[in-house]
This record gives C-alpha cells, sequence and structure tokens, in this order.
C-alpha cells in the first residue's frame, strides 16, 4: 500500500511505502535501536553531569555565571564543528556521537535545573533548617524533590533536541536513523527511505517525551490537581 | 604529528584557502546562503509575529512552532525540501534554513509587543491613533530589542545550521569538515579540525557581532531590563 501526497508525485517514488519499510524491517529497526539507546545513553550521562554542576551553581552563586557560560559557548558551537573537534581524538565510533550529544544537552538541564532550584521559596529553605537539615539533608529531602518540574523540563528538551542532534552522527557514519535518512537521499533521492527515518525520529521524540511527562506525574503527585 | 598541529599547518597553506572550493569559497557560500535564510525568515516571522502581538493572540502556536522545530532534525528538511517543487540545490537549502530561523524571530517579535506596557497602547490609543498606527509607531519601536534578540539568536542558529548543507551537498563551510572526514581521520584530521574551528569561529563572531547590534539598538536607560527580559524571551525559544 502506498498512498502519494505530493503535487505531481512520481508514482515509481511514493513519499511513503510499507513496501519499503517491510523490505528493509531489519535495517530499520536496527537504525532506530541504535537511535534510541545513543539517545538514552547521552540523556543518561548529561543528567548525571548536569545535576550536580547545577547544584554547584546554586550553591556557590559566583559560579553560577561561570557555568551557565560556558555551557553556553557549546552551545553556540554548531554540532559539525564539535563533530570535527572530538572525532580527530575519539576516532570513528559511538564515543564521539556520545560526547557531542553530551555536550549539547548540558546547557539545557544545567539551566532547567538551575531555575527549578532557585524557585524553592525561601520559607520552604528557612523551614527546613529550623527543622534542622543540613545542607546535604536539605537538597536531598527538600530542594531536589522541589525542582523535579525545573529537572524535568531540561530533561525533555534535552531528550528531543538529542533525537534530532544524533542524525548529525551521519558525518562519522554513526547517526541512527540519520543514516537511514542519509541512505534515501543518496539511493537517488528514494523519498520512501527519506520519510521512514524522518518520521520515525518525529515519533521517537514524540515517545520519549511523552514517558518523561509520565515519569514527572509519577515523581510529583502534589502537583497533579493543580495543574490539572 | 597530533591533529591540532596538523590543523595548523593546514589552515597555514595559501592554496587551501584561495584554490577553487577553498576556504574562502566555502565561507562566501555559507555566509550569502545563511544571510539570504534569515532574512526570508526575518520576512515570513517578523509581520506574523508582529501581528499576533498586536492581537494578543496565537501565542500557542508560537509555542507549537518552536517545539515543532526542534523535534524535527535538519537533516531531515535538508533532504526533504529538495524532492518537493523546489528542487534540488541552492533553493532548497536556503529554504530549510529558513525554517530554523523562524521560531526565535517568531517569539521575539511576539514578546517584543507583548511586553509594551498597555498603559503606553491606551495612552497612544486615547490620542486617537488607529490599530495600526500603535502597531507601528508605539509598539514596533518598543519591540525593536527584542527584534534584534530574535535576529541575533536566528542568525547563530542558522550560520550553525548551515554547516550540514554539505550533506546534500549544499556547499559552505561544512564541505571541508566533511571531505576531511572522507579523507579518514589520520590523513584528513588536521582538515577536520581546522574546518571545525572555523565553522565555530564563525558561528562565535556572528554571536558577538549581533550581540553588539542588539546592544547599540536599545536605548540605554533600557538596556537592564530589556537583556533580561530579552533572555526571557530567548528561553522560551530554546525552551530552557
Amino acid at each position: 500500500m502506498s498512498f502519494r501526497l505530493s503535487y505531481r508525485a512520481d508514482p515509481g517514488n511514493p513519499w511513503f511505502s510499507w513496501q519499503y519499510v517491510r523490505d528493509n524491517s531489519e535495517t530499520v529497526l536496527n537504525a532506530l535501536r541504535e537511535h534510541t539507546t545513543l539517545t538514552l545513553r547521552a540523556v543518561l550521562i548529561a543528567a548525571l553531569i548536569a545535576v550536580p554542576l547545577a547544584v554547584v551553581a546554586y550553591w556557590f552563586r559566583p559560579l553560577t555565571g561561570p557555568i551557565l557560560a560556558l555551557t553556553g559557548v557549546l552551545y553556540t558551537v554548531p554540532s559539525l564543528a564539535l563533530f570535527a573537534f572530538v572525532a580527530p581524538y575519539l576516532g570513528i565510533g559511538v564515543a564521539t556521537v556520545l560526547s557531542v550529544v553530551v555536550l549539547y544537552a548540558l546547557l539545557v538541564i544545567v539551566r532547567n535545573t538551575v531555575a527549578g532550584l532557585n524557585q524553592v521559596p525561601a520559607e520552604v529553605r528557612e523551614a527546613a533548617e529550623g527543622m534542622g537539615y543540613g545542607r546535604w539533608g536539605r537538597l536531598v529531602r527538600i530542594e531536589l524533590p522541589l525542582a523535579v518540574p525545573g529537572i524535568l523540563t531540561g530533561l525533555r528538551l534535552a531528550t528531543v533536541s538529542t533525537v534530532a542532534l544524533v542524525t548529525v552522527g551521519v558525518v562519522i557514519g554513526r547517526g541512527g536513523l540519520g543514516q537511514i535518512i542519509f541512505a534515501g537521499f543518496q539511493n537517488n533521492l528514494y523519498k520512501a527511505q527519506i520519510m521512514t527515518g524522518t518520521l520515525l525520529c518525529v515519533l521517537l521524540a514524540l515517545v520519549l517525551d511523552l514517558l518523561l511527562v509520565g515519569a514527572g506525574r509519577l515523581l510529583t503527585p502534589w502537583l497533579r490537581g493543580r495543574t490539572g | 604529528m597530533n591533529p591540532v598541529s596538523q590543523a595548523v599547518v593546514w589552515l597555514n597553506d595559501p592554496l587551501n584557502w584561495t584554490n577553487p572550493g577553498g576556504i574562502l569559497d566555502r565561507l562566501g557560500e555559507h555566509v550569502s546562503m545563511s544571510a539570504t535564510a534569515v532574512l526570508l525568515g526575518c520576512l515570513v516571522a517578523w509581520p506574523l509575529g508582529l501581528w499576533l502581538g498586536h492581537t494578543g493572540r496565537g501565542g500557542g502556536l508560537v509555542v507549537l512552532v518552536s517545539n515543532l522545530t526542534l523535534a524535527v532534525p535538519t537533516l531531515a528538511l535538508l533532504t526533504i525540501l529538495p524532492l518537493t517543487f523546489l528542487g534540488f540545490g541552492r533553493p532548497a537549502v536556503v529554504v530549510a534554513l529558513a525554517v530554523f530561523a523562524v521560531p526565535p524571530l517568531l517569539a521575539n517579535a511576539y514578546t517584543g509587543v507583548r511586553q509594551v506596557d498597555p498603559q503606553t497602547r491606551e495612552a497612544a490609543r486615547g490620542m486617537g491613533m488607529t490599530g495600526a498606527q500603535v502597531l507601528r509607531r508605539v509598539e514596533l519601536p518598543l519591540a525593536v530589542p527584542y527584534l534584534a534578540a530574535g535576529f541575533r539568536t536566528a542568525a547563530v542558529q542558522v550560520v550553525a545550521t548551515a554547516a550540514l548543507a554539505t550533506f546534500v551537498n549544499g556547499g559552505g563551510l561544512g564541505e571541508i569538515i566533511r571531505f576531511g572526514f572522507g579523507l579518514s581521520i589520520a590523513v584528513g584530521g588536521g582538515q577536520i579540525l581546522a574546518g571545525g574551528l572555523l565553522v565555530a569561529g564563525l558561528a562565535v563572531s556572528v554571536e558577538l557581532f549581533f550581540a553588539l547590534v542588539e546592544r547599540l539598538v536599545t536605548p540605554r536607560p533600557l538596556r537592564r531590563a530589556r537583556r533580561r527580559a530579552a533572555r526571557r524571551a530567548t528561553d522560551a525559544v530554546t525552551g530552557s
């Protein structure tokens, strides 16, 4: 089954074709699997670096500016240039893609986590202090849980942009679904292949985003009634 | 030889700059392609954003547009557009880049008009201005710093994205990096790194240049408040 969306579509080159998906299911699924694991690993690593960094920025105010500026500069550097910086050292492999993507995801998570921590009301902090919480206790039991919405916003944005960014990995042949898109382009502009890769990318971003929203609702039961 | 000194050697070869397809050619392509794309984005996003801000509707649309473009991979748009009526070549690349310029331009134009003090707007109305006059003579001038902030974000983003045009043989500085990868890392490592430095250098210069422009078009008393607000508007786009 195939349907045409394009004006003056070429019947031999439909925009979408189940035939293509069926015949190449193994390649497509492998690319999807690679894309998903790359994204999940990248976001996880980025979160493990970014949240402590945000806590440092939150505890030591003078460091907030430099930390945000540093991650901001990393964000300004074009993704392809970042690949060019990392690849000569880490070689052509998953490590390169991972490190580039992690560097990009850092900014969003750090910024949103700092924002989340900063919006913990001062009264709440004082009350916690009055109850005898130390710095760590307050962080783990009070401040981080209250910052979960901010952290989650950061994770969601990082995840969605990471899914898009992984495709740039085609430059070293590790682009996940980007590989499918690029192959379709080189394959005499095979539209079905390009569209399959693109749709799967967008779909993957959507699914991961929804999963994070769900996780967020589970983690913040106190907000459920309020936002409705 | 380590990649850094290889890159220095590569950058010091004058032929790499002046050859056909050398750095100067690629830089020209990169800049002209980016400039066209940003201008095209402005033509679409500014009127729409100003109008939406003026009427106060469409805030949801602005957010939706920026979220959608975040999820669509650049590579996908770059490869899909040549398949449409735009055809293979420069126009398709420019349109693809313009699509990525729209969200920051749109969001900042919208926020720029929305942040105008309602009392100012009412005073203008009270002076007998029509809706179009309010927009042109009151809201637009007050929104200029926001428009400049949006322009800067869009320009940096487009210059960064234009590096990917090489995947669809669209030219630009990205070609240097891709050809370097084509030579394998051992041989092309220097060229890869040099290309990366050129692309990153261009992006950072564009950022600094338009930061200066943004500062110049913002009246001094407004700079502090505007900067804070502009950052918020930009955050709405990058979503951070």
